[in-house]
């Protein structure tokens, strides 16, 4: 059962990485303003963040992918079976 | 394997060395106010704070390219040289930080060489704390490992206490002027870490490889490319992901939320003098840091992963509540008026009730109140209140709300104890000798460094964005150590794995 759940929720951490780059871009479009006065409105602090966790989120897709395939179902014993 | 005086030796040249690097980062984050009126342009107050904490985020995103590096250079020629290197890099652009003209001087060129020594302080940085844990826990014995590498889980805190005692020991004996001037006190720690680095060169010069390192080199089994082992095989790097979403994220987030931004929560929100802010955090963490010691021992009793979960969902609990109680202990509101008001020690106080002092500042007003008699300072009060140039400045905490603010924080930091003690354990049996310096330094370095280095620059741009909730900026950790608490859950192991000789 432990493994069912590993494996769907991968599915939740493949939506969520994309979920994350959308909330993102939206909150850039959505706040940047040139003629504002307030921080969130400033290009720069959007083009930090995006770029910051962008690869995060492509992680995030990437785990879940290795758990949706059932890679962790088994964790190794030892750090030795990992570096066969 | 070493005797116990072996050890001792290793984890005190390893961790001397290990929390002057830290204390190098932090005073650049505890001077975050007046290095930003420094390096930057005056006006919006905000904004130049905001950019020095974009330094100070930069000083941190960069950390994993420095793991990066220096993780590849430990897992090519060892980890005693690597990490030596790391210090030099560290104390050398930390001394010339404090050698940089400020902005009224040499112009744009002033951020910007403040900007690259800060990013070469996050590249060593990121070399650094991969190499000190890995160097511990292959000279450790089976069954301890989570009790002596939890003594390097102490030097990131005791770095932020010795930066903090050191930032107040030179601020309070000092006129404020004379230490915020361009050549002033706030030049002094940085200053001082250049004899700091020394001694901690000194005492790595005398150390030497180690032995799973040396044995692995004999054999001629080191890696010729440690990062492609690291991350493109896969079952390697199915690891990397599954440490950093399981268990360093959340790490990341706790640890800056109970020590970073708690610290500049009470000082900015809670508006509490300068002074107890500090010593409400020295206080906190002298109390919390022998606990760093106890859950590594603990951990190599029950296992690391449920002490680590439980530090990240107390957190993710427990964390409103607590600053809404520092908000609603310190939301005094009351008008200001001559009587009741007192001059006292250079400061004008007034007792709101028996645990709190709402301070006036005073030191604009003319004539000073120093050179006055007590007559005279009522009626000039009286003048300057109908002026308007007085105002509630900052709150001095009474002893019981001192002490309550003590444990609160305390309790905060027992959650990071919860979550840092262990991790270094954690980390090291995850990954094979080989290639153990780049694989674990990289997850650390990007839950720490990304995540947790982002949360007062976050927290700032929320709580800016949005200022009706003074705790909005809390979501961010709160998300994401809620996150990182279910996938530990479901995906980590508790079995520790008792042999890292591989």
């Amino acid at each position: 059962m432990m493994n069912s759940i590993k494996k769907y929720l991968g599915i939740i951490w493949l939506l969520l990485g994309p979920a994350l780059i959308y909330f993102l871009v939206s909150g850039a479009i959505q706040n940047i303003d040139p003629t504002g006065k307030k921080d969130i409105n400033n290009p720069v602090i959007w083009i930090i963040i995006i770029a910051i966790f962008t690869p995060i989120a492509i992680g995030l897709m990437i785990f879940g992918w290795y758990a949706f395939k059932g890679g962790y179902n088994q964790l190794p014993e030892n750090s030795r079976v990992i570096g066969e | 394997m070493n005797g116990t005086a072996g050890i001792r030796k290793v984890i005190a040249a390893s961790s001397v060395g290990t929390m002057i690097e830290w204390y190098d980062f932090y005073i650049f984050g505890m001077l975050a106010k007046t290095i930003s009126t420094q390096f930057f342009p005056e006006g919006n107050a905000t904004a130049a704070l905001l950019s020095t904490l974009a330094i100070f985020a930069a000083g941190f995103i960069v950390r994993p390219f420095g793991a990066l590096v220096f993780g590849r250079l430990g897992d090519l020629i060892g980890r005693k040289y690597t990490f030596l290197l790391t210090l030099v890099l560290m104390g050398g652009s930390t001394f010339l930080i404090g050698c940089v003209p400020n902005y009224k001087t040499i112009g744009i060129a002033a951020p910007l060489l403040v900007l690259m020594l800060r990013l070469i302080q996050g590249l060593a940085l990121g070399g650094e704390y991969g190499g000190a844990a890995t160097y511990v826990a292959e000279h450790a014995p089976k069954g301890k490992r989570g009790f002596y590498t939890s003594w390097i889980q102490t030097t990131a805190t005791l770095g932020l206490f010795i930066a903090l005692a050191v930032i107040m020991l030179v601020k309070l004996n000092m006129p404020d002027e004379r230490f915020n001037a361009e050549w002033g006190g706030w030049r002094w720690p940085f200053w001082i870490s250049i004899v700091l680095v020394g001694i901690s060169i000194y005492i790595r010069l005398k150390m030497k490889e180690s032995p799973l390192f040396a044995a692995l080199k004999k054999e001629g089994n080191t890696s010729t490319n440690p990062l492609k082992e690291s991350f493109r095989h896969r079952s390697n790097f199915k690891m990397v992901l599954l440490a950093l979403f399981g268990a360093v994220m959340g790490q990341g987030v706790i640890w800056y939320t109970g020590q970073f931004y708690a610290q500049n929560f009470l000082e900015t929100k809670c508006n509490i003098e300068f002074e107890q802010s500090r010593t409400i955090m020295l206080w906190a963490i002298a109390f919390a840091t022998p606990f760093f010691v106890f859950f590594g021992w603990l951990s190599d009793k029950i296992g690391r992963k449920w002490i680590m979960m439980a530090g990240m969902l107390l957190g993710v609990l427990l964390y409103r509540p607590i600053f809404q109680t520092f908000l609603n202990n310190t939301n005094v509101k009351e008008a200001i008026t001559v009587e009741n008001m007192d001059f006292r020690n250079n400061r004008l106080v007034k007792k709101v009730n028996d645990t709190t002092l709402i301070v006036a500042d005073s030191y604009t007003l003319y004539p000073p109140l120093s050179q006055l008699g007590n007559d005279e300072i009522k009626e000039s009060l009286v003048v300057h209140l109908k002026k308007g140039s007085i105002s509630t400045h900052e709150i001095h905490l009474g002893k019981k709300l001192y002490w309550k603010f003590i444990l609160l924080v305390w309790l905060m930091i027992v959650f990071v104890t919860m979550v840092y003690g262990p991790i270094a354990a954690f980390l090291v049996e995850l990954f094979p000798t080989k290639i153990r310096y780049t694989s674990m330094s990289l997850p650390y370095h990007i839950g720490n460094g990304v995540f947790g280095g982002l949360v007062p620059f976050i927290g700032l741009l929320l709580t800016t964005s949005f200022p009706a909730d003074p705790l909005v900026g809390l979501w961010y950790p709160i998300g994401v150590a809620a996150l990182c608490f279910v996938i530990g859950t479901i995906y980590l192991r508790n079995k520790i794995d008792r042999n890292v000789n591989d």
